[in-house]
């Protein structure tokens, strides 16, 4: 998310304040702690809260706020999408070390849709997660990222890329659909 | 004959394959021309071969404890191969250690030359 900007009532603009403590980050930072002591007692639980609460004073971050607008049936299909993807390129990579002939790249641009930082990180992470891209460039400006696209024979195959990387970014945009920008900076 | 045994034999078919995975990763580095193709080969069979010899470790053990902390690492691992692919493939981009004989096309570096100042967001 980009900075979000509070008028005061002189007129003059400072960034809004977050509260550091969010309810869902020290609830996920308790089970955190909970699976690395691999056990559930009154004990563990409270000083879980208490270094869950500790960490996120210590490392404040902007709020994500993602529970408001999810659309479960969407975000199960991304979710499955991503996983036969990964196993469908692991083999391909696979095949791509084992054989004999030398292997041609591309670094290829895809503009983003979305001006949201939070679904560029995603749909950077998932890329970078399906066997055969990386990102090696992220233009927050354009909202551009430039990846580096292994086996990719002719030009023709680096559109292919581009497609299903846009593709990607529209399942993101269907199981978190955006926010309308009023709501954002209120 | 149990009701474990066919869980046995999954745990051991995941695992096993992980382990190929792996093998095939350790393969690509010493196969692949270039830095980036390197990359490649070192973060993404692995990922998959993780979560394979995860599986297989969790349907072996059945601990609930034990599977939450193997939970754990799958997603800690898929959190940080991403940054550390990134950083390194960007590093070598930037200090061109780039072979563009093998690239088809390089729509980066067209592009840089009339670029914003480094390190800018």
């Amino acid at each position: 998310m980009s900075p979000v900007l509070r008028t005061r009532r002189d007129g003059s603009t400072r960034p809004a304040r977050y509260r550091a403590v969010q309810p869902l980050a020290v609830l996920w930072l308790t089970l955190v702690w909970l699976a690395m002591w691999g056990e559930v007692s009154p004990l563990l639980v409270v000083g879980g809260v208490l270094v869950a609460v500790a960490v996120c004073v210590a490392f404040p971050l902007p709020p994500v706020d993602i529970a408001s607008g999810l659309r479960p049936v969407a975000l199960a299909r991304l979710v499955a999408r991503f996983l036969v993807d990964v196993v469908r390129a692991s083999i391909q990579v696979t095949g791509v070390v084992l054989r004999r002939r030398p292997v041609r790249n591309a670094v290829v641009a895809v503009d983003l849709e979305s001006s949201s930082d939070f679904v560029m990180t995603l749909v950077a992470a998932m890329l970078s997660l399906i066997p055969g891209s990386v990102v090696v460039e992220a233009r927050r400006s354009t909202h551009t990222l430039y990846l580096h696209v292994l086996d990719v024979p002719d030009e023709e195959s680096a559109e292919e890329f581009r497609r299903d990387a846009l593709q990607l970014e529209q399942r993101v945009l269907r199981a978190l659909p955006p926010h309308a920008p009023e709501e954002a900076g209120a | 004959m149990s009701w474990t045994t066919p869980l046995d034999v999954a745990a051991a078919v995941c695992i096993l394959l992980g382990a190929v995975l792996t093998l095939v990763a350790a393969i690509g580095q010493v196969r692949m021309p270039d830095l980036l193709s390197r990359m490649h080969a070192a973060t993404k069979p692995q990922v998959l071969g993780t979560v394979l010899i995860v599986l297989g470790l969790s349907l072996r053990l059945r601990e609930p404890g034990v599977v939450g902390l193997l939970l754990l690492v799958v997603l800690l691992q898929m959190a940080t191969s991403v940054v550390s692919s990134h950083m390194v493939g960007r590093a070598s981009f930037r200090a061109g250690q780039v072979r563009d004989d093998l690239l088809v096309v390089d729509e980066l570096s067209d592009e840089q030359l009339h670029e914003e100042p480094r390190g800018a967001p």
